[in-house]
């Protein structure tokens, strides 16, 4: 894409996470904690047009999100990629990776797992599989049909 | 090399899915049964778990697991605190599971747990720094069945890998055949899975036996599964999972072992059931030769010496 056609404009500091899958954006948010976890300016795009079809994109600026961070994102959009800008560059870039554990962002989908009772600890899930995502309940060893459904 | 001359250490160690142990440890611990069984009927005496505390925490009914869990820690010269019914308990007055387990873990040396819900057990090891023993999660593990499943095989035909095992009755619902045809296929046994046709194994279970590569057979006619059996493992088929006692009705009287079709099975045939039985064995078969299933059950109190005494580090 021109840069004189971008939806949104290019930032000079910051974190811009590109080829989320389409209409996934405001979930993308919810797993950071954004805004909660920051006064920075984030700007959405929404089914943006692309080589590879319509994809969203998220641009937080003056924050540069950490790996650990970003990465728990594959789980509903494998194939998004994380740019960090410093001074209008791409300075870094990378594909989120999916962690080996999950903690506290999927709720197990088993109504009767211990872990959607009023008991101190948090969903915990094994990841299985990275591409596609596939998580496995830690406490009743089920797998949740559909993740993105499942996010707290 | 003798599996005793391996060195292996489960002290303090959880037991919690049968999935958490290798093949060798499940060896080590079904040779280490084989030692206590003379132990366990009473023929001699041990006090290795003398001043040892068990707490028996069950939030949901049980015969054998229990009973067998209690005998077995005294056999073992250890004794047992706990409850049969959570309601005499604080989980009444809305205490949560991990307090008791911390309550429990204050009084006593080791856990062990059947709770309704799954991954109760894994909870509640979590919070204890005892080793925590689970004896069923709702519809989820029941490791030490499975050993004793497993236990029972290994006696009656002196090897586990050798046999062709058929799996019956509610495989869809039924938490002892996915652990058992996991664990079988550890051994590369050869499986079939009787089941109606709404009750089926789950993909997930025949998935797992093939990563392993065990490649299941699966039909819904028991007459043909049943001429080359050497283990026949029944299990009851739940009422509650049925929205109508028409259809349960109908299932439930698919399948029925008695004599009868027993005269096209192998002569040393063995029939099991993790018990309680209802209508699927025939009360005819009980005085024949094919029946293991109470000896199945008194195998439940070895097994379980063998894990509390190496749990808890006291070993014959």
């Amino acid at each position: 894409m021109k840069k004189k056609d971008l939806k949104v404009p290019r930032i000079k500091n910051g974190t811009v996470i590109d080829h989320i899958a389409a209409g996934n954006a405001v979930k993308v948010l919810h797993i950071l904690g954004i805004p909660k976890s920051s006064s920075s300016t984030v700007s959405v795009a929404m089914n943006v047009k692309s080589k590879l079809g319509k994809k969203d994109i998220v641009k937080v600026e003056n924050r540069e999100l950490k790996r650990s961070e970003v990465d728990k994102i594959a789980l509903i959009s494998p194939k998004a990629t994380i740019n960090i800008i410093r001074d209008y560059e791409v300075k870094e870039k990378h594909r989120v990776k999916l962690p080996d554990e999950i903690i506290g962002i999927v709720k197990c989908s088993n109504p009767t797992c211990i872990s959607n009772s009023k008991e101190p600890v948090k969903s915990r899930f094994k990841v299985i599989s990275k591409d596609p995502a596939r998580i496995k309940c830690y406490y009743c060893e089920r797998e949740p049909e559909d993740i993105s459904e499942k996010i707290i | 090399m003798s599996l005793f001359l391996i060195k292996m250490n489960f002290k303090d160690k959880d037991i919690i899915s049968i999935k958490d142990f290798s093949k060798k440890e499940i060896d080590y611990i079904l040779n280490y049964a084989k030692k206590l069984l003379s132990y366990a009927d009473g023929s001699k005496n041990t006090n290795i778990l003398k001043g040892k505390v068990l707490s028996s925490l069950f939030f949901e009914p049980s015969t054998r697991t229990r009973l067998s869990f209690e005998s077995a820690m005294n056999r073992l010269g250890g004794r047992v605190i706990g409850f049969s019914d959570p309601g005499g308990t604080s989980q009444k007055k809305g205490e949560s599971l991990a307090d008791t387990i911390r309550m429990a873990d204050a009084y006593s040396d080791a856990i062990v747990i059947r709770h309704p819900q799954e991954g109760a057990a894994r909870l509640a090891a979590e919070f204890a720094e005892s080793p925590v023993l689970n004896a069923g999660d709702g519809a989820g593990q029941h490791p030490t069945q499975c050993l004793l499943d497993l236990f029972t095989i290994l006696m009656e035909k002196k090897n586990i890998q050798k046999n062709k095992i058929v799996l019956l009755g509610d495989l869809k619902y039924g938490r002892t055949v996915h652990s058992l045809a996991y664990a079988l296929s550890l051994y590369g046994a050869k499986l079939t899975f009787v089941s109606p046709p709404t009750l089926k194994m789950p993909k997930e279970v025949i998935d797992e036996c093939r990563e392993l590569s065990v490649v299941p057979k699966q039909t819904s006619s028991l007459e043909k599964a049943i001429i080359d059996a050497d283990v026949l493992y029944a299990t009851r088929i739940q009422k509650e999972r049925f929205p109508d006692a028409e259809e349960y009705n109908r299932v439930v009287g698919s399948y029925k072992i008695n004599n009868e079709l027993l005269k096209n099975a192998k002569k040393d045939l063995i029939i099991m059931h993790p018990l309680p039985r209802v209508t699927e064995i025939d009360p005819e078969v009980d005085s024949t030769p094919h029946a293991v299933y109470f000896k199945q059950a008194f195998n439940g109190v070895p097994i379980r010496m063998a894990l509390l005494s190496l749990v808890l580090g006291g070993k014959i």
